[in-house]
């Protein structure tokens, strides 16, 4: 053992930043969850907070504001997965239809482009296309129709976000899709010819039975993150629609910490989300395996 | 790729249909860049008069790019975010790729062990919270160091490495230890050339992860050190005003629209410049990184 040890020195040299990297700030990390069971305050050091229990959890799920913040949560995740999720799958089933390679290219190429641009832009971006001053109300401004009021309105909050996410990732989506779509058995569709099936046929007999373990695994990994909505994109825009409309766990954790100081709290909160988070990435794998399907792990 | 034999030649509709489909597709990417590059290159009384915005400059100028680059605020958050993803870039490739080389050797005690608790870090983020505490308890609260100490080294980006170099034949390691070689020899002079189109890919996620980050500058750094999307984010977003150096006796200016559209420019071209270097390997590191996973 000693002597294996010895021998390899210089891996586990080469081991030595990251691993520090990864003791410190997760290790580490995960050990800070501790104060919410204190009572910390920001302005105290770690070493003079006391133990006051779970008493701030019995506060958290006593608080309107959280579960507000929750039902947000699982709002915008259930328009995500309604309207964004097939948006990749249909933009990956019309790039595989294309027998031309260049165009192909030249469409991926575009499409995939939003994925590296920050949110911060892609927010900016979205506001001056449809801001109040923007583009399209300039448009129907200017051809005597009445403006129509997104940015800012907490009622237009919810269908914007998933609308700025199928903007920003629909393309980089297809990767996967694409790559399943390729692996199909093309033995399976000269036969299914022969037997006569039409498109729509072999599209529901060959297609979609082929690339259904990819999709059922990308849905056990979107389930498994059902409390992560896209953090930064949510507190960009919040302000502008107030709590009521905009507040997800996440911003909730945020301004309940970072910006009010209520740091117990705030990691109760985040507790909470890693719990459920892991008890359904639990259960979603459970469901697929029930499937018949691979899930994510076994 | 051409027509396989089964499939039947699509009708005209269908044809049409789709090419429709994919032009609308193009234009709704590009069009929202179009008109943030016009509107920053044309003049602001053109601006103001067309309500905001043009998608065509009569008259096109660089002045905001002047006013830019004159030495305010915005050129040194350009500075800081170069720096920044400079420095984080280098740092996290070199820890990402010592760690994935280690990691893939089978004979290192606790290898396997190592990973798995990795993994299960992905899995089980911390949270922001006790984040911000291990900032803060190490002192490097407004140090830079806290934009990249804290982000060092991507799973993902480690998985795919890590891929890579498990999938190198292992004759190679084997050659290179008969030879003598020591472990530093073999990743530098074996493993290295043979993967340089990963790690390209990989620093140039790195790069632009490092480039387009805010939030952390956000919360652990005072505005004089923020990077430039942080920047962008109080000013153009939250609409803040903007510190031209120019102005004095005023001290503050709003500014003109055409200069918020300059700065997203800015915030952009780096991106849009290395773009074309990624996407050539991009799917395959993906692939490979998701199939891992």
């Amino acid at each position: 053992m000693w002597r294996r040890l010895v021998r390899d020195r210089l891996l586990w040299l080469f081991l030595l930043p990251g691993l520090a990297y990864f003791l410190i700030f997760h290790l580490g990390a995960a050990l800070g969850m501790g104060i919410a069971f204190t009572d910390y305050w920001p302005g105290g050091g770690i070493g003079e907070a006391s133990w006051t229990g779970p008493g701030t959890f019995g506060r958290m799920f006593g608080d309107p504001d959280f579960w507000h913040a929750v039902l947000n949560t699982l709002e915008i995740s259930l328009l995500q997965l309604v309207f964004f999720f097939p948006v990749p799958l249909a933009l990956a089933l019309l790039l595989h239809s294309l027998t031309s390679t260049t165009v192909k290219r030249f469409v991926q190429n575009v499409v995939y482009l939003p994925h590296f641009i920050s949110w911060v832009i892609v927010v900016a971006v979205f506001q001056q296309i449809l801001g109040g001053a923007g583009v399209l109300n300039g448009f129907l401004a200017d051809n005597g129709m009445h403006t129509i009021d997104i940015i800012g309105n907490p009622d237009a909050f919810k269908p914007l976000l998933v609308a700025q996410i199928i903007w920003k990732d629909s393309g980089w989506g297809t990767i996967i899709f694409l790559a399943a779509l390729s692996q199909v058995d093309d033995t399976l569709y000269e036969a299914s010819v022969v037997d006569g099936a039409g498109p729509w046929r072999r599209f529901w007999h060959v297609t979609l039975p082929s690339i259904r373990p990819v999709i059922v695994l990308l849905l056990v990994m979107r389930l498994g993150e059902i409390l992560s909505v896209g953090f930064e994109q949510v507190l960009l825009q919040r302000d502008a629609v107030g709590p009521a409309a905009g507040e997800i766990l996440d911003t909730f954790v945020y301004y309940k910490g970072i910006v009010g100081g209520d740091f117990p709290y705030a990691a109760a909160a985040g507790i909470f989300k890693g719990l459920v988070g892991a008890v359904l990435v639990y259960a979603a794998n459970k469901i697929a395996h029930r499937l018949g399907e691979q899930g994510v792990y076994r | 790729m051409s027509r396989p034999a089964w499939s039947e030649k699509p009708g005209p509709v269908t044809v049409t249909a789709k090419a429709v489909a994919l032009t609308v597709i193009c234009l709704l990417v590009t069009v929202p860049f179009l008109v943030v590059v016009a509107t920053s290159l044309a003049s602001p009384e053109e601006v103001t008069a067309n309500g905001g915005w043009v998608l065509w400059p009569q008259h096109p100028t660089l002045d905001a790019y002047r006013e830019i680059f004159q030495g305010g605020q915005v050129t040194r958050a350009i500075g800081v975010s170069a720096g920044i993803t400079i420095v984080g870039t280098a740092a996290s490739l070199t820890a990402t790729t010592l760690l994935a080389y280690a990691l893939s050797r089978p004979q290192l005690v606790g290898g396997r062990k190592i990973m798995l608790g990795i993994l299960f870090t992905f899995l089980f983020p911390p949270g922001m919270i006790p984040a911000f505490l291990v900032v803060k308890e190490l002192g490097l609260l407004d140090s830079y160091a806290a934009l990249i100490a804290p982000v060092l080294v991507n799973v993902f980006n480690l998985v795919i490495i890590r891929g890579f170099i498990q999938g190198l034949p292992a004759e190679l390691f084997e050659a290179a230890r008969l030879d003598g070689a020591s472990e530093w020899k073999v990743l530098r002079h074996v493993v290295v050339p043979l993967s340089k189109a990963v790690l390209a890919v990989v620093g140039l996620f790195y790069a632009v992860s490092y480039w387009n980050a805010w939030f952390h500058a956000s919360i652990y750094m005072s505005d004089a050190k923020w990077p430039v999307q942080q920047l962008l984010r109080t000013y153009i977003i939250s609409g803040a005003q903007l510190a031209d150096p120019s102005a004095s006796e005023a001290g503050m200016v709003s500014a003109p629209e055409t200069v918020r559209m300059a700065v997203l420019v800015i915030a952009i071209i780096p991106i849009v410049v290395i773009y074309p270097f990624v996407q050539r390997y991009f799917v395959k590191g993906v692939l490979t990184g998701a199939v891992k996973s």
